[in-house]
């Protein structure tokens, strides 16, 4: 594909990152390496990924157990909502800096980072969501003698798959997007692409940003397609109505 | 801790500040250069005018991207509430717009409106839409149907009942969704450094580079602390909108 194949010019700036992506591109600061191509977008991407699947999942294991128990409990509303509003504020190119200047580099570090800048909306949606449940439903269930625990499992937790999703939706988005600033943390992923303009040139700026905007919108296909799967059938029917 | 270079008392030194002995006193180097130092009070008090700048830029960026994404969105929503069909393809539209990383819409706009406030305000406001636009429609759709129905008994058309009565009554969900936006935005907002556009994230990086933690940690908080400002007073703009929801929580029962 190349430039001339697009047919505005306003997407003509559009072609040489497109090109990047596919095939290798003189760089005039690394001494006559050749960069971009399918390998590097590839390799870097799965850096991305990787520390992304990381965070979300560690951020679901810390945060649902917390959310639900407290939900199930009916305590701790003020700080559950209190730590979603409070996480929302929290500027990631700050937390990268500055996890980076004092603490160090590298992909456990920069998990760690993410996880907790994921933790806040799936703890709050959590919770918010087991309040949610009908008291009626958790009586019933009381009523034909289910343990506390099978309540969580069995009643709460499937009623609100739609609120945690939305949490762990919220969290990801989030993350997949500060993992684009991790070079800042010594974590190569696609960000490098992007902000290292000397080194790629403009058409890899742009073809990091391409390849960034579908990883996201991946992620988030892959999330609401499973929120599709999780949602027990008679909820998708009660929400239709 | 004046005792000055080598035991030299200052007075023979003249012209070099105090500050110049502070620094190499000591130790060899200002404290802002070692790095296992967290937060140089020194350096904040000294630079701290110069986040003034920045600050504002942030602000700026902030309310108009916040402005443009709720005029957007709430124009939106009252057409998909009008036109039912629409709700969801909106839905969908105004959430790839908010999966898409900043940066990445940033740099996407590069090659169409290039590097500037332009760009970060065109990609904020993109951010904002579905905030916006599921809150209002979540607002619209809990208006009770009762509230509704007395309104059409009393004769009002269709526009009056949306002016008069449902918009009213969805005031704390559009407003929820505002204060949602507008927190998030300064949060993302540093990131428009990036696209040249100033803002606090300029003094976290710069040219390439890292700056050094204490300037970090300023221009964090001042972004946190303009976060919970803003939201205090759209918390507080809410309440003066919703009179009835004092009047009924203060009631006494």
């Amino acid at each position: 594909m190349n430039a001339a194949l697009l047919p505005h010019p306003l997407f003509a700036g559009f072609g040489g990152a497109i090109e990047f992506v596919f095939s290798k591109q003189e760089s005039s600061v690394t001494g006559g390496k050749k960069v971009g191509g399918f390998e590097q977008v590839l390799e870097l991407a799965w850096t991305q990924i990787e520390v992304s699947l990381l965070a979300i999942l560690l951020a679901c294991l810390i945060a649902i157990p917390v959310g639900l128990y407290f939900g199930h409990r009916g305590k701790g509303e003020l700080v559950a909502v209190g730590i979603g509003n409070a996480g929302r504020a929290i500027p990631e190119l700050a937390a990268i800096a500055l996890v980076a200047t004092v603490i160090g580099v590298g992909i456990p570090v920069l998990v760690l980072v993410l996880a907790l800048l994921g933790i806040p909306p799936i703890l709050t949606n959590t919770f918010v969501g087991v309040r949610q449940v009908d008291r009626a439903s958790v009586d019933a269930a009381r009523g034909v003698g289910m343990t506390e625990l099978q309540i969580v499992r069995k009643v709460e937790t499937p009623l609100s798959v739609p609120s945690i999703m939305t949490g762990i939706r919220g969290a990801t988005v989030n993350i997949v997007a500060t993992a684009t600033i991790a070079p800042l943390a010594g974590v190569l992923t696609l960000g490098d692409f992007i902000l290292g303009e000397n080194v790629y040139g403009a058409d890899g700026v742009l073809a990091g940003a391409i390849v960034v905007a579908i990883l996201a919108l991946l992620f988030e296909f892959a999330l609401a397609g499973l929120q599709r799967r999780l949602t027990s059938k008679g909820l998708q029917l009660q929400q239709a109505q | 801790m004046n005792s000055g270079l080598l035991g030299m008392p200052l007075a023979a030194v003249g012209e070099v500040g105090e500050g110049f002995f502070k620094h190499r006193t000591g130790a060899t180097l200002p404290c802002q250069a070692r790095p296992a130092h967290l937060f140089c009070w020194d350096w904040a008090t000294e630079h701290i005018n110069r986040f003034g700048t920045p600050a504002l830029q942030q602000f700026e960026l902030v309310v108009i991207s916040v402005l443009i994404g709720f005029a957007i969105a709430f124009i939106l929503a009252l057409i998909a509430h009008r036109f039912k069909p629409l709700q969801f393809p909106l839905l969908a539209g105004t959430g790839v717009l908010f999966a898409i990383p900043s940066i990445a819409f940033f740099m996407l706009l590069l090659p169409i409106t290039g590097r500037g406030r332009e760009t970060a305000i065109i990609a904020l406001s993109a951010y904002t839409l579905q905030i916006i636009y599921r809150n209002v429609m979540q607002g619209l759709n809990n208006v009770p149907d009762s509230a509704k129905d007395a309104a059409r008994g009393m004769g009002l058309t269709e526009r009056q009942i949306l002016w008069k009565v449902e918009l009213p009554l969805a005031i704390p969900e559009i407003v929820g969704g505002i204060r949602i936006a507008t927190v998030s935005t300064v949060a993302i907002a540093t990131l428009a450094v990036f696209a040249n556009a100033g803002g606090l994230g300029s003094q976290i990086y710069s040219s390439s580079n890292l700056v050094f933690p204490t300037a970090i940690i300023i221009a964090g908080a001042i972004a946190i602390l303009m976060a919970f400002a803003i939201d205090l007073v759209l918390l507080t703009a809410q309440r003066f909108a919703t009179p009835w929801r004092r009047a009924a929580s203060e009631a006494v029962p």
